[in-house]
């Protein structure tokens, strides 16, 4: 085991853990820990844009893009985080721009915008240019500008190094974050950071279903390994899926398609968004989309033999415009699907996509132990965290706009924390839980197989707590996932060596997946109604008299060793809106 | 609306006709033995599978020791880089019925970096090439208060580099980086290009005094593999071209 020391650790170098790492390291000394080499985040995915009002391509203020987010989050939102949001973005975008991010440009000169989904002018009233792109691929753009800066400024990265664990240690009575507790994959060697500030930036958990848009890696351990040191997550039956995966395979094609003129049909050719959506049509927010295209299909007008998808269109596109705005996904559907868009629709069905919940944070991105009291020292930002800036569902663009608003934020609070602050001690032992928990599974001759155990996760969680829940299916999954932990502890891995040990990482990322879907299930069982990303076909209305309010959930651990989840509630933070009903 | 060659595509998956595809993959795990060998796999695939879906299929079910690195499984992260049928590309992006699987598949580490186990090189030489050419962009004076201006023109013009995933299939099929080490290779060159004709940046010259070096841009023998190997279809070669043209005209 090797110790080190630093003022400021951040887990994770996608766009939030890079972009407050070039805050940080101008103000403290700073490690940043990463199980991928930097550049391999699932931000680098990421497409459409980053919203910002801008106003350079119309009429635009922050304010309508406050209340856009407000009402996409169908009112969960905690509105001075969206207000922060909204208002820090125009010098997010600028910043990036700054730093030397390639933007699209108007003929001016200036950042050129898109339309995205929900995304309005005045409230509703017509959809807006307020998406700052480079062509599809924003996201790859945020990510290869944020490592250059880093470049710049000589950040100290760890690649390929897993944290596993959260070092807490209580000073007269406050639990204070010590540091992490991390596993280096070329030599398998136990690595304790102690560290002033740690900064979460670890991304989110979308391999807990199978039709995904996430990466392999994206297994939640930086949720994980806060819940399981009794810190709470809030908000976790909130998962967004994405109107347009591709079919089967999930694959993210960008709703800067729909932005673009792209249109959803059905079986019969029919535009059925406009039955649904009648203002924003294709355009209406995500989660409004997706129940709209499993209705058609529920209804007998998917299309394909087994009429289990619709149809993205884009025939009626000029190939120009295709080839400048679109190039990327235009390539996914013929590398993936041999199909020609210039011609042909491309199938799709939702996908699994982005977690709105996560590590509940503050506006400065200090984590919350409950309610109000801040863990000091301890920070998070991106979707590991919820600030909560996204409520029952996410806005297309506003996570690229989060990443950078709020990585920045952590990064400068956490390197102000750092230098204020001294060390806090070390616990005792401070790897030996992970040295167990990589000892048990190396020795481990059980007959579970990982690969067997994640396939039915998430199949379970596809079929169950997926675009439509019901009290049935999601118990159903509570006993399922259940069952899964119960035969995970008899998971074993056939490679027992300490070298790139990708097996063994596997297998702990399954364990932290199965934590985390357990906790989305019991969330998503207690919120009897329909709000956003979580909809109850048995409670189908929003229900703001009981349930305008954020999901806390705790891992308890009883006195016979037995855990619980125990959830408890947080008050929506309004300012200016009052919750309406939500029409697009 | 035309749906012809869908159904035709429909068709086909419906009747999802596996086929069994032997993987010869080059294994090297120094914890067992300091000689690399070749291992034969069978298994039953949908041919339409990614490369990277069979390697999955086989660690998941057959040898959970095999190891590679991947992240995720569509073109974009550069993680899973590998010579396949003696050729570089990304094992999620090259589907199995497009390699004629009826032979058996190789599938090898990427050459000219050190092999640390199985499919895994050492990617720090890498790295630290593009490091040393200062990509990041680069100015002076104050900031303006809005967005830097920039036409439409001047942007296209870098755009081609902009692409680059720094996955090293160019690098790694570079005749001349295998034989030296110390040759910046091909993808440090494009993400110099990305910023030398960048009409907001202000250090194209150190990049070309960088790129003049003895290792720099003048060891490109032009053998285009490394315009072959880019998955994101970078004209690696025009980009390398256009680099030496600048040394010598300094007009950028």
């Amino acid at each position: 085991m090797k110790i080190h020391k630093y003022d400021t650790v951040i887990v994770g170098a996608g766009g939030a853990g890079m972009r407050a790492a070039i805050e940080s390291t101008k103000r403290s000394r700073t490690a940043v820990l990463t199980k991928l080499y930097p550049t391999r985040s699932h931000t680098g995915a990421a497409q459409g844009g980053m919203a910002a009002a801008l106003a350079n391509v119309e009429e635009d203020n922050w304010e309508w893009h406050t209340f856009d987010t407000v009402k996409g989050g169908d009112y969960l939102v905690d509105q001075d985080a969206a207000e922060i949001l909204a208002k820090e973005a125009i010098d997010a975008v600028l910043d990036l721009e700054k730093m030397g991010l390639p933007f699209n440009r108007t003929p001016d000169g200036t950042i050129d915008q898109r339309r995205f989904g929900g995304h309005s002018r005045n409230h509703g009233e017509a959809p807006v240019r307020r998406s700052c792109y480079a062509a599809d691929r924003t996201g790859h753009m945020i990510l290869q500008t944020l490592y250059q800066n880093c470049v710049k400024e000589g950040v100290e990265f760890f690649n390929e190094f897993y944290v596993l664990d959260q070092l807490i240690t209580e000073v007269d009575g406050v639990k204070k974050s010590a540091g992490v507790v991390a596993y280096e994959l070329a030599t398998g060697e136990i690595h304790v950071f102690q560290a002033k500030s740690v900064i979460y930036a670890s991304g989110g958990t979308g391999k807990f279903f199978k039709v995904t848009s996430n990466a392999h890696t994206l297994t939640g351990d930086g949720q994980a390994a806060c819940f399981r040191r009794g810190l709470p997550l809030e908000d976790m039956e909130f998962f967004q899926f994405h109107p347009t995966g591709i079919w089967r395979m999930g694959i993210l094609l960008t709703e800067g398609a729909r932005g673009e003129g792209g249109i959803l049909r059905n079986k019969n050719g029919e535009r059925f968004m406009e039955k649904y959506a009648p203002v924003m049509k294709d355009l209406a927010s995500r989660d409004v989309v997706s129940r709209s295209i499993y209705t058609e299909i529920r209804e007998g007008r998917g299309c394909g033999p087994e009429g289990d998808h619709v149809y993205l269109d884009l025939t009626h596109l000029p190939p120009e415009q295709l080839d400048a705005k679109l190039p990327d996904i235009t390539e996914f559907a013929r590398t993936y699907l041999g199909i020609e868009p210039y011609t042909d629709p491309i199938p799709i069905q939702p996908t699994a996509h982005y977690a709105m919940g996560g590590i509940p944070t503050n506006v400065e991105g200090e984590v919350l132990a409950d309610n109000t009291t801040v863990v000091p020292g301890l920070y998070a930002a991106g979707e590991v965290a919820c600030v909560s800036v996204h409520g029952a569902n996410r806005l297309g663009t506003n996570s690229l706009l989060d990443i950078n608003v709020f990585g920045r934020r952590s990064g400068i609070a956490a390197a102000e924390y750092a230098a204020k602050h001294d060390f806090v001690e070390l616990p005792e032992n401070p790897a030996e839980r992970v040295e167990a928990q990589v000892e048990r599974l190396r020795a481990s001759t059980g007959k579970e197989r990982v690969a067997a155990l994640r396939l039915e996760l998430q199949e379970c969680m596809d079929a169950n707590v997926m675009v439509f829940r019901t009290e049935q299916t999601i118990k159903t999954a509570v006993e399922k996932i259940g069952e899964l932990r119960e035969r995970y502890l008899n998971v074993s891995v056939q490679d027992k060596g300490r070298r790139f040990n990708t097996d063994l990482l596997e297998a702990i990322e399954l364990g932290n997946l199965l934590d985390l879907a357990e906790v989305m299930a019991v969330s998503a069982l207690a919120r009897k109604e329909s709000r956003g990303g979580h909809y109850r076909e048995d409670y189908p209305n929003r229900d703001d008299v009981n349930f305008m309010r954020h999901t806390m959930a705790y891992r308890e651990v009883g006195d016979d060793g037995n855990e619980s989840i125990r959830l408890d509630y947080k008050p929506v933070v309004q300012t200016r809106y009052q919750p309406m009903e939500r029409k697009y | 609306m035309a749906t012809p060659v869908l159904d035709k595509v429909e068709a086909e998956s419906a009747a999802s006709p596996y086929i069994t595809v032997t993987f010869r993959i080059r294994r090297f795990n120094p914890e067992v033995s300091d000689e690399a060998q070749w291992q034969d796999f069978r298994i039953d695939i949908d041919p339409k599978e990614r490369v990277l879906d069979g390697l999955h299929k086989i660690k998941w079910e057959l040898d959970g020791s095999l190891t590679f690195r991947r992240s995720c499984a569509h073109g974009i992260c550069g993680s899973d880089a590998m010579r396949i049928n003696g050729r570089n590309r990304l094992a999620c992006k090259t589907l199995i019925k497009d390699i004629n699987p009826s032979k058996p598949i190789t599938v090898e580490p990427i050459k000219g970096l050190t092999v640390q186990k199985d499919l895994i090189v050492d990617m720090e030489p890498f790295f630290q090439a593009y490091r040393d050419v200062m990509p990041f962009l680069v100015t002076s004076g104050n900031e303006p208060t809005r967005e830097r201006l920039q036409s439409a023109e001047d942007r296209e013009r870098f755009d081609d580099t902009t692409k680059c995933i720094l996955c090293a299939a160019c690098t790694s099929s570079c005749p001349v980086f295998w034989n030296d080490g110390q040759y910046f290779g091909p993808a440090a060159i494009v993400n110099a290009h990305r910023f030398i004709f960048d009409s907001r940046d202000e250090a194209a010259e150190q990049r070309l005094e960088i790129l003049n070096d003895k290792d720099g841009v003048w060891r490109c023998r032009t053998t285009f593999n490394c315009t072959d190997a880019c998955p994101r279809g970078i004209e690696v070669t025009k980009a390398i071209q256009e680099v030496k043209r600048a040394l010598i005209t300094r007009r950028f």
